[in-house]
């Protein structure tokens, strides 16, 4: 179950030179439209974004850049629907996600998305498998199929022998390493990873990349946040932004 | 569905083990709460089922009227030191007459008298009343027979003694066949009756009867013999009363008859007394009382134990308020995972019905100890605080608790609703979170 995610893609091939890998045109799994975030900050209003227009298709391999400060956490937090645009559409897997309320917003996290955290974020009760299993207990899915999908992944991440463990008991690359196995569980259309290495030593950040470049090959989008170039030379599209807007956006 | 429910029961009960003893301390709130519960309402229970059984045993289809002696200055005549009052048997007669709803009349009279077996004497209570009697009190007959119809009408000297009464006269011998002395006359036992356990009183309406110091002689014979006039030594000067009947009691066919019986009664009596010498008791009215008070007495008990099982429930909230805080980012991730706000109240919620239910499980076990507990506690304080057992009232001092089904149903259903009702805002406020400050928490 670990072929490319992608089944049903939003809107059909919107136009628009074909980025990353080459190779036929590859669908959208993802667009904004004009996206605008302000937020209220006291007295002031910010505008986190002003006015971003990207489209993502399967398989791409995109990295966000931009110093602290310029919005690329909001369009991280906004892609993850895990929050809504002051203006601009988001539309992901034909849904336009700006017009959901909280519940929707909560099921199309848990149909579509995959999330990594910089801090990993695993819950310290739980072993590995149940961590790798939150999601799909969110999905509705308890069959003892899934179960074995989950030690499936726990071994593609090579966790295969640290089932049972707490995530206190593992080293910070293993974690992240069960953070990604959870971040598959549900086969998301995208997966959204908010610097993966950040709480990483060089070596250890370095094979986590060479993990999510795997996993890229074999169809898997990623969209990533850093403001690390040697990792984001992992990706094939770097997005840079400055206050609010996309400043560059090339493949590489 | 429900191998979710079961998951998520199991993930509750985890995060409530990790913290044990808070974890246990709501618990605490809650056992406390529903056992105090169980243990009041048994206890009532115990004390209103002996007020009943009284008055059961008293015949919800008898009416008691009974002789009272009234104030010294208004009695009816007064004949140099003799007072003269009470139930007369042309009262009995007229009730007998008019009450047409009567299936059973037993008149009787007593007087404290000294009875005696040569040597051995003993201040009992002398009764003359008619065969009936024996019924009417739920005694029973040990040895020979109780007194018959041919002993009234041939004014016979025999005499029938409680158990009490025959031990303290004849020791280890037979009484049967022997005599005893009631003031200068011989009587021949007849009859022994069985100990039966002294009536408690009842409200002001009946004073407390210990039948197993009796002696039972035909009615017409105490009437021939003794006499209507009695002589008592009163602190030195002595005190003469004239009563015809101390008591009569009517037994009617059927319950519905008991009140209009009891008015035509009324109405006899107070047309034929200048002064209310007399006193009527309706067993079936004073058990429509005991069960209003019954009814009150548990709102008061459901009353006070609602208050303990809502300090248990505030317990609870302030936990579960900690816990949410304490786990805001776990919120954040399920959040992020998929988990809608639903799902978020769904897992606070079980928490708190984990602890409240295990607390009401807990409190139903400890409620049912209290039948061994109580007696034990009883022992306990009769050893340790001999005055103040001795000083209690005997329903209290005998009090056996009885446990009522519909005390276990509620106290459990209050305790899992507590936990419902305190548990959902804490819930809500972690439902309501926002993921994204929720991820960032520390």
């Amino acid at each position: 179950m670990n072929e490319p995610a992608a089944q049903h893609a939003g809107h059909p091939g919107a136009p628009g030179d074909d980025r990353g890998q080459g190779g036929p045109v590859r669908k959208v799994v993802a667009r904004v439209i004009d996206l605008h975030k302000d937020y209220i900050l006291g007295r002031n209003v910010v505008h986190a974004l002003r006015g971003v227009t990207l489209e993502f298709r399967q398989g791409d391999f995109v990295a966000i850049m931009g110093a602290s400060g310029s919005g690329k956490s909001t369009l991280l937090n906004l892609l993850g629907c895990l929050d809504k645009p002051t203006s601009g559409r988001y539309i992901l897997a034909g849904h336009d996600v700006s017009r959901l309320d909280d519940y929707a917003l909560s099921k199309m996290r848990s149909r579509y998305l995959g999330f990594i955290f910089q801090s990993y974020n695993l819950i310290p009760q739980l072993s590995v498998v149940e961590n790798i299993e939150i999601p799909l207990q969110y999905l509705g899915d308890d069959s003892p199929a899934a179960r074995q999908r989950c030690i499936r992944l726990a071994r593609l991440v090579g966790l295969g022998d640290r089932l049972h463990h707490r995530p206190t008991e593992l080293s910070g690359g293993q974690q992240q390493r069960v953070a990604i196995a959870r971040a598959l569980v549900n086969n998301p259309h995208i997966i959204l990873a908010d610097e993966p290495t950040g709480n990483l030593d060089s070596v250890t950040g370095q094979e986590i990349m060479a993990l999510l470049s795997a996993l890229n090959r074999a169809g898997r989008t990623i969209i990533m946040v850093t403001h690390e170039p040697d990792i984001a030379a992992y990706a094939h599209r770097v997005i840079r932004l400055r206050d609010g807007r996309i400043e560059d956006d090339h493949a590489r | 569905m429900l191998k979710r429910f079961f998951k998520q029961l199991r993930l509750g009960l985890n995060s409530l083990l990790l913290h044990k003893l808070r974890s246990g301390l709501a618990v605490l709130g809650i056992l406390i709460g529903v056992t105090a519960v169980i243990w009041l309402v048994a206890m009532g229970e115990g004390v209103s089922y002996q007020a009943q059984q009284q008055i059961k045993d008293l015949g919800a289809t008898n009416i008691i009227v009974r002789s009272v002696k009234p104030p010294q200055d208004s009695s009816r005549s007064n004949v140099g030191f003799f007072v003269t009052y009470g139930l007369l048997r042309e009262d009995y007669a007229r009730i007998l007459a008019n009450v047409p709803t009567i299936r059973r009349a037993v008149p009787m009279r007593e007087i404290r008298k000294e009875i005696r077996n040569e040597e051995y004497a003993v201040d009992a209570k002398l009764v003359g009343c008619t065969p009936d009697y024996l019924e009417l009190n739920h005694l029973k007959i040990a040895r020979g027979r109780f007194l018959e119809d041919r002993d009234l009408t041939e004014v016979a000297n025999v005499a029938v003694l409680a158990a009490h009464t025959a031990e303290q006269l004849f020791r280890y011998e037979n009484p049967v066949g022997r005599s005893v002395q009631i003031g200068t006359d011989f009587y021949v036992v007849v009859g022994v009756t069985e100990p039966r356990g002294a009536s408690a009183a009842i409200g002001g309406s009946l004073e407390a009867r210990d039948y197993d110091l009796d002696v039972y002689i035909p009615l017409d014979t105490f009437r021939w013999r003794i006499g209507d006039m009695v002589l008592t030594a009163r602190a030195g000067s002595r005190e003469g009363e004239i009563v015809e009947l101390s008591q009569i009691t009517l037994t009617v066919g059927d319950l519905d008859e008991v009140d209009e019986a009891a008015a035509i009664i009324e109405t006899l009596l107070e047309k034929y007394h200048k002064t209310r010498d007399y006193a009527i008791v309706v067993p079936k009215e004073l058990l429509r009382q005991a069960e209003m008070l019954r009814m009150l007495f548990n709102v008061l008990l459901v009353l006070i134990a609602g208050i303990s099982l809502l300090v248990g429930g505030i317990g609870i909230m302030n936990i579960m308020l900690a816990t949410v805080t304490e786990r805001t980012r776990e919120i954040g991730i399920r959040r992020a995972l998929g988990a809608t706000q639903g799902d978020i109240i769904r897992q606070f919620l079980t928490e708190t019905v984990v602890l409240s239910s295990t607390g009401g499980l807990l409190g139903v076990l400890f409620g049912f100890l209290c039948i061994p507990a109580v007696p034990a506690l009883r022992q306990l304080a009769t050893v340790l605080f001999p005055e103040v057992m001795a000083s209690l009232p005997p329903n209290l001092q005998k009090l056996e608790p009885r446990i009522a089904a519909w005390s276990i149903l509620a106290a459990f259903g209050i305790s899992v609703a507590v936990g419902m009702l305190f548990g959902l805002y804490p819930a809500r406020r972690a439902a309501q979170m926002d993921p994204i400050e929720a991820l960032r928490h520390e």
